[in-house]
Formats: structure tokens, sequence, C-alpha cells
């Protein structure tokens, strides 16, 4: 019934189906990121050994016991606070710059689902998503994300605060950086696949495994030159959403918070909430392109009734499950993505912004166009010699491309000096006494 | 006369000439607004509408290429050079009355009339797009980059990498 | 069914690399004045993408196949490239005579004194 509607609309008035296409990213993304923010909360701060937030949605019954809820309305209360908070404007802006650059940094955060699959291309989800499959699927991805430069930068330059200037002319280095290093990991994939379009992608992980073994998926992330490419990108990706351990232009430890210094209340919470929607859909992108999109495993339930009769009702059903749940085993991979950012925070130390620039630059680019070579390399062999040639054309370049970097790596960072070890001498020559335990 | 639009003007035409009034707005802002800041940002959205032009003639792969290199890269690098040299709008000093800008004005009112009438007007009949539907997809294009344009791609990128060591070279305090 | 007819694309691009043109007599910043030459080859993209579209010519040597009718978007590929490095080497050039000047003002260094 709901298919003949949406079907009807997709005959008469595509503009309304558009529409209901894109409410259903944006919907879910608002109402996810308030979650995101209480889950970030208690997840970090179990991996840092204390409690976290839990005491907001306690309810408190008559008779004296409570229901504890884990602290679930913890973001709202936090949105409230910063409702009310005092909106200071400093005096000496570029008004206009000022009020518009949260505006600019939010939208790229909601644009990139523009061509995100979260569900399968036929029969009912087809109707539903991606919002449009056009031919250059994931170079929009690419551009959307270029364009997260312009709210920081901008942010940052209207602020009139030199530490703001300072921490959004960095962050836009950083973005800049390591735009091109993702660029390019997604580009193998992309030779890979074929195709440019995101829902081809996901397609062409259903296959099978090498193009081979039938009984698993092709998920990129279980091939060699998937699994570099992934890598590359969740790097990539944690630097482009000024996450943790990336974070140099807007922690407030070491630049003042950077370049939103100076964005109070609501300002600041619109900055805040499209950092938290950047971290969904890249971790969306990231399930799209290297985990299988919206499949459940990377197995092919279809096939399992080559091996055997009996399993080949098994197969049909979750091969259903696989269908209809599609939405739930996307948004599980947009989580465990978030799991991964958090996690990533809560274990590393920040990056200095010269070795944040050296590991753009000088690790992961290269890294990524050697990767590049080395799937064009192997794709090239399996098309004119077979299967196993190609396996072996692969493991040569990848040695090759591992000496060459190893070579390579020798020369540049010659001539850098080792401190070396000081002892430490006391002024007056006293050694203090180790204090004995009472 | 195609000069002017039917009325109504067809949805196509309307979302033209939407798109072409803001495109025509922002480069009057690139040259009349004195602040390079906001200079630059009128250019980017000039950019990006033009991206959109590109997208309604159906070059898809273009139009993309053009949010990425231009309102992504190239115009990046142009606010980051304004904003490190600091570049305000009294930086540019004018004299009381400066002869040049009613002249330039007027000169290029010229060019514009003189081209106009010369090659705009012969060619106003032309009313429907002769190229294949899929002209524009990444697949032909592709295609003929790697065939038929394989020399100048290769040309382009050893411009490309002589423009990246001429910056550093530039750009080093000592050499 | 009436489209979009050609001479409004190419008046919009006849429109945008004017005012580039006189852009870059005006502006006396140099940064400007960089900007309103990319408006210009901006608008020479346009230009050739509208005339690629409505009226596409066949490269001689060339099997007559809709994909090989695709020079104007190869023209546009390359003017892009080339925007791209004259950027780059542009800016540099700018800020490499500010650190040496202090001040950049194109009218001023008209002379090719150091």
């Amino acid at each position: 019934m709901v298919y003949d509607f949406l079907a009807n609309l997709r005959d008469n008035n595509p503009l309304l189906l558009g529409l209901i296409r894109v409410l259903l990213i944006i919907v879910p993304i608002l109402t996810l990121v308030p979650g995101l923010i209480w889950y970030e909360r208690r997840l970090l701060s179990w991996m840092q050994d204390r409690v976290g937030p839990n005491r907001v949605a306690t309810i408190t019954l008559k008779n004296g016991k409570k229901i504890k809820l884990f602290g679930l309305l913890q973001p709202i209360a936090d949105g409230v606070k910063l409702f009310f908070k005092e909106d200071i404007t400093p005096k000496a802006i570029d008004r206009l710059i000022y009020f518009f650059a949260p505006a600019l940094a939010l939208f790229p955060a909601f644009a990139l689902g523009g061509t995100m699959p979260w569900g399968p291309s036929e029969g009912f989800y087809g109707l539903l998503t991606p919002i449009a499959n056009v031919d250059i699927g994931v170079l929009y991805v690419l551009a959307i994300s270029s364009l997260g430069v312009y709210g920081i930068v901008l942010a940052g330059y209207a602020s009139n605060n030199k530490y703001s200037l300072l921490g959004g002319l960095r962050s836009s280095a950083q973005l800049i950086s390591y735009e091109l290093a993702m660029g390019v990991a997604v580009a193998s994939i992309v030779l890979a696949t074929g195709s440019l379009k995101l829902t081809e992608i996901v397609r062409a992980q259903e296959g099978p495994l090498f193009g081979a073994i039938t009984g698993l998926q092709n998920w990129f992330i279980l091939t060699p030159y998937g699994f570099v490419a992934a890598v590359v990108f969740l790097i990539c990706m944690v630097a482009e959403s000024n996450r943790a351990p990336f974070d140099l232009p807007e922690a407030e430890n070491e630049i003042i918070a950077g370049y939103h210094t100076e964005y109070s209340s609501m300002k600041f919470a619109v900055f805040f909430m499209g950092e938290y929607a950047a971290m969904f859909i890249f971790s969306g992108i990231f399930a799209t392109l290297f985990l299988g999109g919206y499949n459940m495993l990377p197995i092919n339930w279809l096939a399992l009734g080559d091996y055997s009769s009996a399993l080949k009702g098994v197969g049909e059903f979750m091969h259903s499950v696989n269908y209809w749940g599609a939405p739930i085993w996307f948004i599980g991979k947009c989580v465990f993505g978030i799991t991964v950012y958090i996690w990533a925070r809560a274990t590393l130390p920040r990056l200095r912004y010269d070795q944040l620039m050296s590991l753009g630059w000088k690790s992961l680019l290269p890294t990524a166009v050697a990767n590049f070579v080395v799937v064009a390399i192997w794709i090239l062999a399996v098309r004119l010699h077979g299967f196993w040639i190609g396996v072996a054309a692969a493991a040569l370049s990848y040695g090759m491309m591992y000496f060459l970097f190893k070579s390579f790596l020798g020369t540049v960072d010659k001539d850098k000096k080792v401190l070396e070890k000081r002892s430490v001498e006391l002024v007056d020559g006293v050694v203090p006494e180790p204090v004995a335990a009472s | 006369m195609s000069l002017v639009p039917s009325i109504p003007p067809t949805t196509e035409q309307a979302l033209f000439l939407g798109m072409a009034g803001l495109a025509a707005a922002a480069s009057l802002g690139v040259v009349a607004i004195k602040s390079p800041i906001r200079a630059a940002l009128c250019l980017v959205l000039n950019f990006f509408v033009l991206a959109f032009i590109y997208f309604s003639l159906g070059a898809q792969l273009l139009g993309i290429t053009q949010i990425i290199v231009y309102a992504g890269a190239i115009m990046v690098l142009f606010l980051f050079v304004i904003m490190l040299l600091n570049l305000s709008a009294e930086s540019e000093t004018r004299k009381k009355f400066d002869f040049k800008i009613p002249l330039a004005a007027l000169v290029g009112l010229g060019v514009f009339g003189i081209v106009g009438s010369q090659v705009l007007l012969p060619l106003q009949a032309i009313n429907q797009p002769l190229s294949a539907n899929d002209w524009g997809k990444p697949q032909a294009l592709g295609y003929s980059l790697f065939t038929v344009y394989a020399w100048p791609i290769e040309a382009v990128s050893i411009l490309l990498l002589v423009g990246i060591v001429g910056s550093i070279v530039l750009a080093k305090r000592k050499v | 069914m009436n489209g979009v007819p050609l001479v409004w694309y190419l008046g919009l691009g006849l429109f945008m690399f004017t005012c580039g043109a006189v852009g870059v007599v005006i502006r006396r910043n140099p940064v400007t004045v960089f900007m309103c030459i990319e408006l210009m080859l901006n608008a020479v993209n346009l230009t050739f993408l509208a005339f690629a579209r409505y009226m596409p010519t066949p490269l001689p040597g060339v099997a007559a196949q809709p994909q090989n009718w695709v020079s104007g978007q190869a023209v546009v590929v390359f003017v892009m490239a080339v925007a791209a490095a004259e950027v780059a080497v542009g800016l540099g050039i700018i800020m490499a005579i500010y650190r040496l000047r202090n001040e950049v003002d194109v009218d001023d260094m008209s002379m090719l004194r150091g």
C-alpha cells in the first residue's frame, strides 16, 4: 500500500518523493545527534574509568524508589543550557560573515548524505534511497567535504581574534591536506568497482570475494587493497571532522578553542551539531565504501543453497532479513564507525601541528597513491592473465612499494638530530631519600 | 526572436534566469566590492552558481569538478592569501576621482555591445541542444580523455608538477 | 519543447568576461586582479560548454559517435587545470613581493624596479 503510494509519487510527482527522501535523511540525523552526544559522553567516560552523566533521567517514585535511565536526557539538558546561555557577540566582528559562518559549517554535514544509499535500490527501499542516484556519486561526497573548509576559515576570520584566525587557518590547512589522501583512497575503490555511483559500489561488494569465492561477499575491507584504502580513509575521515587526535585547531587547552572561541550559546551549538552530524555521515560513507553498505554480514545468503539443499530455505530467509532490515544494519555500521571515533579520542594523544601535516603529506598521501597503483596493476593482470597471476603481480608490486618507501623515507629524515640523553645534576648535590611508607 | 523569454517562461528558462541573475550579480560584486574578503566570497558564490548552470547543461562531471577545483581549492587558496596578508578594504587606496573607472566601464559596455551584436544575434535561432543525452557523464568524458586526448592530459600533468615545484620554491624563505 | 536558447548562456558568459576584464583594469590589489582573471577564465569555460552542448562538432579522424563529441568538455578540463596551476604560482609570487615590500598596489609597481 505504501509502496503503491510511493510508486505513484515517483511517476506523477517526483519532487514530493524527493522531498520525502530528503526528510528521511535529515530527520533521523537531527534526532540521532542527541543520542550521539549521550553515547560519546558515556563511552568516553567508561574508557577513562569513570561513570559519566547518569543523573538526569532518574525518575523518583512516591515510595522513594528511583528508576535510573542512565542519563539519557543529558543531551536535552545540554541543549537547554546552551539555549539559555548569554549570547555574547563581540563588537569588532565582520557581522555578515560572523552570522553566516555557523550555517556554512552545518550545511556540508547534512548535504553529504545526498548520494548515500541506506538501503537497497530495488523494490520498496529503491523508492526511498538514495536521494539522488547521480552518475558522479562519490565525487559529490568529495566536493561537499571540500566545502566544509569555508565555515571554519570564515568563522576564524570573522571573530577578529588572532587566535581564532590562527586556529581557523590551521584547521583549513589540515582539512585540505587530508582531503587529498581521502580522494586517492576513494579513487582506488572506484577503480576496483568501475563506477562512481555509490549504489554500484555497494552492489560490487555483493559479488563473490576476490571474484572467485562465491560464499562470501566482496566487502572491500576484506581485500588487501581495500584494507589499506580503508585505513587511509579512516584516518582522513577523523582528520576531516576535526576530531581527536586531530583537534588541535579547536582544542580548549591548546588555542583557547580556536575558531569557535567567540561563538556562544546557540551559534556554538550549531557548530557542535554540525560536527556530530558530520561524524555520523562520514561513518555512513565509510560503511558504504568499505563495509558493504546495508548488508548484514559478508555472506552471500543465496549461495548457501549451492552448498547443500537443506540450507536453501535458511539462505532465502536470511536474504529477506538482509533486505528488510537494511536500515538497521546500516545504522549499526554507522554506530560502529562512531565507536571507532570515540575510541580514538579516548586513546590517542593530540597530534602537534607539524606532526599532523607530516602525517598527511608524507605518510598517508604516498600510501594512498601506492595503493592506487597496486590496484591498477592487479586489475590489469587479472584481466590479461587470470586470477592467480593477478595475485602474484599484486604481491610483487606491494613488495616493490614497500622497498621504495623504506629507501625514500630513509633519505628524507636523514639529518634529523637525535637529542642526546642528559643527566640531571642537582644544585647542592643532595639526593632526596626515598620516603618510607608509614 | 529568442533573446527574450517566452511569457510565461518554461521551468528550465525560469531556473536558468534565476541562476544567471545570481551569477551576474556575483560577478558585479567581485568587481565593485572594495573589501577583498567579500569580493572573494562573491566569487565563491559565482563559481557555485556556475556549477549549477553546468549541471543544467548536462555536464555533470565538469560541474562537480568546478565545485571541487574552483570553489573547494582555488578559492580557499585565495582566502588563505587574503587572510595571511591581512588585506582590508582600506588597502586599496584610491585617488579622489580615478578617471579609469568610468572609462573602463564605458569600454566594457562597448565590448559587450560589439561582441554581442556580432556573435549573439546570428545565433539566436538555436534552441535545442544537439549533443547526445549522456554527453556530460563521466564515462563519455573519461573515455575521450584517455584515448583521444591522452597526450594533452600528460602535458597538463607535467604542467601541474611544474606548478607544484614552482610554488614550493617561491614560498621558501631561504633558497 | 522550448528549452533555454544558446544565446542566453553566451550572453552570461560575455557579461562575466566583460566584468572580469573591467575588473583587471580597475582594481589595484593584485589578489583582486587575480580573482577577476579567474572570472574571465570561468566565462570562457561556460562559453565552451554551451557551444559543445548546442553545436557539437566531431573530431576529424575519429569515429562519429556521441562519446567522441566531447571536445568542448576536454578544453574545459585543460582550462581548469591550467587555472589551478596559475593561481598557485601567481599567489606565491604575490606573497613573495609582499614579503619584500610590505605593501601591494598594482599601480605603484609598474616599473620593473627591485
